[in-house]
C-alpha cells in the first residue's frame, strides 16, 4: 500500500516558513530539492551515534558506520535496480559523476579521430567534460541538435553514428526544457551502432518511473542526490559492471588500493576503485534515507500527479498574454521554462520573490540552448512531489502582479 | 555641490517612507524608468558591464577631474540601481567614485544585488566606474 502524495507536503518542515512575510512557494526543485524530516533525521542521528569512519576499522562504530553506508549503497541499487550494488560508485553529485565517466572512459577507451556525441539539450555539466576531453585527445566533438519543439530526433542521432563514434552522452529530462527523452528509442539505437550510452538523470531519477538501468540498458546513469530530497555533496555513478572493470581509477589514493610497494601498485575491487580518501558517509546515510522516503510513493502515481500538476501549470501560464513557454515536446516533465514580453527574467524572478514564490532565472547552465533560441534566459518553474496546485496560483497570480508593476 | 554621503542620507530618507517590498521595488523601478533610454549604438562592448546576468551599459565623459555617466540596462531592476548609483556619483570629483560607500544598497534591503551573488552586479557597475573615475583622475595629473 502506498501514502498518498498529496499528504508529503508535511514531511518537508521548510515548507512552512514564510519568506518576505509570505507563505514560502518553493518551484526552484530543478536547482535542489528540499529535505523530509526522516532525511533531516538521518544525518543528526549519524553524528549523534555513529559518525566513524568506514572500511577496515575493527571498532564497533566503524563497523556500524560501514554496514549503514554499504546498506545505503544497497539502496541506491535497489531503486534504480542495478544488477550488483557493486555498480554504484558513491560521487558528489552529477557532475563528478560525469567527470569521472569522462575522465577514465576518455583515458582507456577515446582516441585521436574519435568521435564523441552529446545532445543540444545537455546541462553544462554533461557538455563541457566530453568537449574537454576531446580537446584533450584530438577526438571529435560532435551536437546532436534538438528540433523545433526542444526534442531529439532519432533519424537525425541514426545519421550521426560512424566507426569511429564511441559514446553517446544525453540526458534524461533536459534541466532547460523539461524535455523527456525517448531513451527506450535512442540507447537500443546506440548499441545498435556499437555505441555505449551515458545518461545524465539528474533531472529524471526523481520523477520518472523509468529509472531501471537494466531495462533502459544504459551503460552509465549519474544523478545527483540533493536534486532527490536528499543532502547535498551526494551523488551517484551507477556503470554497468562489464564497463567498471575496464576504466582506471578517477582518482588515487586511501580507501581504492589492494597493495602498494615502491615498484607496485595494485587496486581495490570494485566499488572501492572509485571510491579513493575518506567517502561522503552521512552524505550517502542520507540518500539511502531518501531512497526508503520515495519508497513509500508508486512510481508510476507518482509521475501521473507531477505530470497532471505540470499540465494544470502548462494550461495556467499559457493564459496569460505575453507569456513565451519554451520548448513544446510530446513528453515533458516538471519544468516550466517562460518569459513575459518587455520583462527581464531577472526582474520577473527578483519581484516573484517578493511574493515568496522561489523560481530560478538566467541560463540555467545550457547555453548551447539559449543560444538555439536566442534569448539571453528564462524564468524557471520547476516541480517536486510537494508541490500543489495553489502553488502553480500562487506563481500565476505572482506574474500577473509583476506585469502589472512593470508594464506602466 | 553634495557629498555622497549626504546624498545617500535623502535616498535613505526617501526609502525610509516605503512600507513593504513590493512599494521598494515598485519605486526602484520608477527611479529606472526615469533615466532616458540610451542610443543603441552606445550599447556596445565597449560600454557593457561584465559579469552581470542582465545586460548594464554605462557611457562616461570626464569633465574636469569630474566624471559623469549615463546608464542603461535591460533589467528595470538593474536600470533602477544604476540610476540610484548616478544620483549618488553623477558629477562627483573622480576621487569620490574610489571610496563610495556602498551601506547604503544594504540599508535599503537590495543587499542581494551586492557582491557574492556573481550575476547581480552592483559590484560590477561599480567596480566599472572606478576604473574610469581612476583615468579621469589619471587624465588630470598629466
Amino acid at each position: 500500500m502506498s501514502t498518498p502524495i498529496s499528504a508529503a507536503r508535511a514531511d518537508f518542515p521548510i515548507l512552512s516558513t514564510w519568506i518576505n512575510d509570505h507563505p514560502l512557494v518553493y518551484l526552484d526543485n530543478a536547482a535542489t530539492t528540499q529535505k523530509p524530516q526522516v532525511v533531516i533525521d538521518s544525518l543528526r542521528d549519524y553524528y549523534s551515534f555513529v559518525n566513524s569512519n568506514v572500511h577496515r576499522g575493527g571498532h564497533t562504530l566503524a563497523v556500524r558506520a560501514t554496514d549503514m553506508y554499504e546498506a545505503a549503497r544497497e539502496k541506491v541499487a535497489r531503486f534504480i535496480n542495478a544488477a550488483h550494488a557493486h555498480e554504484i560508485i558513491f560521487t558528489r553529485g552529477t557532475t563528478e559523476s560525469i567527470n569521472l565517466a569522462a575522465s577514465s572512459f576518455g583515458e582507456a577507451f577515446v582516441h585521436p579521430g574519435d568521435e564523441i556525441i552529446v545532445s543540444q539539450l545537455e546541462h553544462h555539466s554533461n557538455y563541457v567534460p566530453w568537449f574537454e576531453l576531446c580537446q584533450r585527445k584530438g577526438a571529435r566533438f560532435r551536437v546532436l541538435p534538438f528540433t523545433p519543439t526542444g526534442e531529439l530526433d532519432p533519424e537525425v542521432l541514426q545519421g550521426m553514428f560512424t566507426e569511429k563514434t564511441r559514446l553517446l552522452a544525453l540526458n534524461q529530462v533536459s534541466n532547460s526544457l523539461g524535455t523527456v527523452n525517448p531513451l527506450e528509442t535512442l540507447i537500443p539505437l546506440a548499441h545498435a551502432a556499437g555505441v555505449p550510452v551515458l545518461v545524465d538523470a539528474a533531472q529524471s531519477v526523481q520523477h520518472l518511473a523509468a529509472r531501471d538501468v537494466q531495462t533502459l540498458d544504459a551503460d552509465f546513469y549519474a544523478f545527483s542526490g540533493h536534486k532527490m530530497y536528499a543532502p547535498m555533496g551526494i551523488g551517484v555513478l551507477y556503470a554497468k559492471e562489464s564497463w567498471l572493470e575496464k576504466l582506471p581509477p578517477f582518482l588515487y589514493g586511501g580507501e581504492m588500493i589492494d597493495q602498494v610497494s615502491s615498484t607496485r601498485v595494485t587496486f581495490a575491487q570494485l566499488p572501492h576503485k572509485f571510491e579513493a580518501g575518506t567517502p561522503n558517509v552521512e552524505g550517502a546515510i542520507g540518500l539511502g534515507a531518501a531512497v526508503d522516503y520515495l519508497n513509500q510513493f508508486d512510481p508510476q502515481e507518482l509521475q501521473t500527479y507531477e505530470e497532471d500538476l505540470l499540465a494544470y501549470g502548462i494550461s495556467q501560464l499559457r493564459a496569460i498574454p505575453g507569456l513565451t513557454l519554451y520548448g513544446n515536446p510530446k513528453h515533458r516533465s516538471s519544468i516550466l521554462p517562460f518569459n513575459v514580453e518587455g520583462i527581464q527574467h531577472y526582474d520577473m524572478g527578483i519581484l516573484l520573490d517578493t511574493s515568496g514564490v522561489a523560481v530560478r532565472t538566467g541560463q540555467h547552465c545550457t547555453q548551447p540552448i539559449m543560444d538555439a533560441l536566442s534569448i539571453s534566459g528564462t524564468v524557471r518553474a520547476s516541480l517536486a512531489l510537494y508541490n500543489n496546485r495553489d502553488d502553480i496560483d500562487a506563481l500565476t497570480r505572482g506574474i500577473r502582479r509583476v506585469i502589472k508593476m512593470l508594464k506602466r | 555641490m553634495q557629498t555622497t554621503a549626504e546624498i545617500a542620507a535623502q535616498i535613505s530618507a526617501e526609502f525610509s517612507l516605503l512600507e513593504n517590498w513590493e512599494e521598494k521595488y515598485d519605486y526602484l523601478i520608477e527611479k529606472g524608468q526615469s533615466l532616458p533610454d540610451m542610443p543603441k549604438d552606445l550599447k556596445d562592448d565597449e560600454h557593457l558591464v561584465k559579469g552581470c546576468q542582465s545586460s548594464v551599459w554605462f557611457v562616461t565623459e570626464c569633465r574636469e577631474g569630474s566624471l559623469y555617466f549615463q546608464a542603461d540596462s535591460d533589467s528595470l531592476i538593474v536600470k533602477g540601481l544604476a540610476a540610484l548609483l548616478q544620483e549618488l556619483l553623477n558629477g562627483q570629483p573622480a576621487e569620490a567614485y574610489q571610496n563610495v560607500d556602498l551601506s547604503l544598497f544594504e540599508t535599503l534591503g537590495f543587499w542581494r544585488h551586492l557582491s557574492s551573488q556573481r550575476s547581480n552586479g552592483l559590484t560590477a557597475m561599480v567596480s566599472f566606474l572606478k576604473t574610469a573615475a581612476g583615468d579621469c583622475a589619471a587624465q588630470r595629473g598629466e
